[in-house]
């Protein structure tokens, strides 16, 4: 029974660190999505290990759930481009900086663990109760001693999704670049006159630029402005 | 059993590895991952410190074990979803402006 906790408290490890390895060192974003899933899985195995069921369902649902499936959303609505072409700009300054960092903390770790090694535990696990971590209790603590963090929490989250509906909305149209711009300008207007061709190629007839009152400078003028003079001919 | 210093020094692993990774990437949604990569190394350690220090009825009205680490735990993955949100939507509005998911394109506000 102990050598099969050992057993899965070992492979619950290595998936993990695979998983966060797998997530820093692809060049894919989809496969970097799919190494925090595998870190996710194995951080709920290893909640389950130390009694912590409730957390383990918890982890599954909101991050396997929710969070992986929405970063795998944004993956795919970005298409090819959520995956950046590698250049050796500021290559040595993030070498530097990465190096030093993960250089410090294994090493750090390596010095906690060679100090630690063969003296009693410091942290052994205690017995615990049937019911500990499981619904019950964790429901009888966040509703008694937690209750005020939980309520201040769902306020937490209503401003996230009013505030992620904002940002990721935008002003229509104001940020569009110059493609974007003449996608959107070629388009035809739905229009009730016989002839269907009178809007969308009308070039040649800009007599209409009183109409435009898009902030007609640089580059968008021309757009704008044919927009505008099909605009008004339709 | 194991003890909690395994878990404490995996935690540690992990969380070394996230924050080389949100040191090195360049691609905003890696640094969101790594960061996510972090805050469940944190997580872990919560956990885990918590299972060592069980004493009863360390709260103000909750008289059983003591459950801090785990609520702890539960309020960061709160947090964390609320923060994927709106990371991603600021990705989003990003590649909008710039048609780029690079973290070093982002200057809007240079200058």
């Amino acid at each position: 029974m102990i050598l099969l906790g050992q057993i899965f408290f070992y492979i619950s490890a290595l998936l993990a660190v695979g998983g966060a390895g797998a997530v820093v060192l692809s060049k894919n974003p989809i496969r970097a999505a799919m190494g925090l899933l595998l870190l996710i899985l194995s951080i709920a195995g290893l909640f389950a290990s130390l009694h912590a069921q409730f957390l383990a369902a918890v982890q599954l649902i909101v991050y396997a759930g929710a969070i992986v499936v929405l970063f795998l959303f944004v993956i795919m609505l970005l298409g090819p481009s959520a995956s950046t072409p590698a250049d050796g700009r500021g290559a040595i300054v993030r070498t530097i900086g990465g190096g030093l960092f993960g250089l410090t903390g294994l090493l750090t770790i390596a010095a906690a663990v060679r100090a630690s090694m063969g003296t009693p535990s410091g942290y052994p696990v205690g017995t615990v109760d049937g019911a500990y971590g499981g619904i019950d209790a964790f429901g009888a603590v966040l509703f008694s001693d937690a209750i005020i963090p939980f309520e201040l929490s769902s306020a937490l989250l209503m401003v996230a999704v009013v505030g992620a509906i904002g940002v990721a909305r935008g002003r229509q149209g104001v940020g569009l670049t110059k493609n974007e711009r003449e996608s959107v300008a070629s388009v035809p207007e739905p229009s009730m006159s016989p002839t269907p061709h009178s809007g969308l190629y009308s070039h040649e007839s800009h007599g209409s630029h009183a109409l435009v009152d898009a902030p007609a400078h640089g580059d968008y003028a021309d757009h704008a402005a044919t927009a505008g003079a099909s605009k008004g001919h339709a | 059993m194991i003890p909690g210093e395994h878990y404490i020094a995996l935690s540690a692993i992990i969380f070394v590895i996230g924050g080389v990774g949100f040191l090195v990437r360049r691609n905003v949604l890696v640094t969101l991952m790594s960061i996510e990569v972090m805050l469940n190394a944190a997580n872990l350690a919560l956990v885990a410190f918590n299972r060592s220090h069980l004493a009863r009825g360390a709260g103000q009205i909750y008289a059983g074990q003591n459950h801090t680490g785990q609520v702890f735990t539960f309020f960061i993955i709160a947090a964390e979803a609320a923060e994927v949100a709106v990371g991603l939507a600021i990705v989003l509005s990003l590649y909008r402006l710039r048609r780029t998911v690079r973290s070093d394109e982002a200057d809007l506000l240079k200058n």
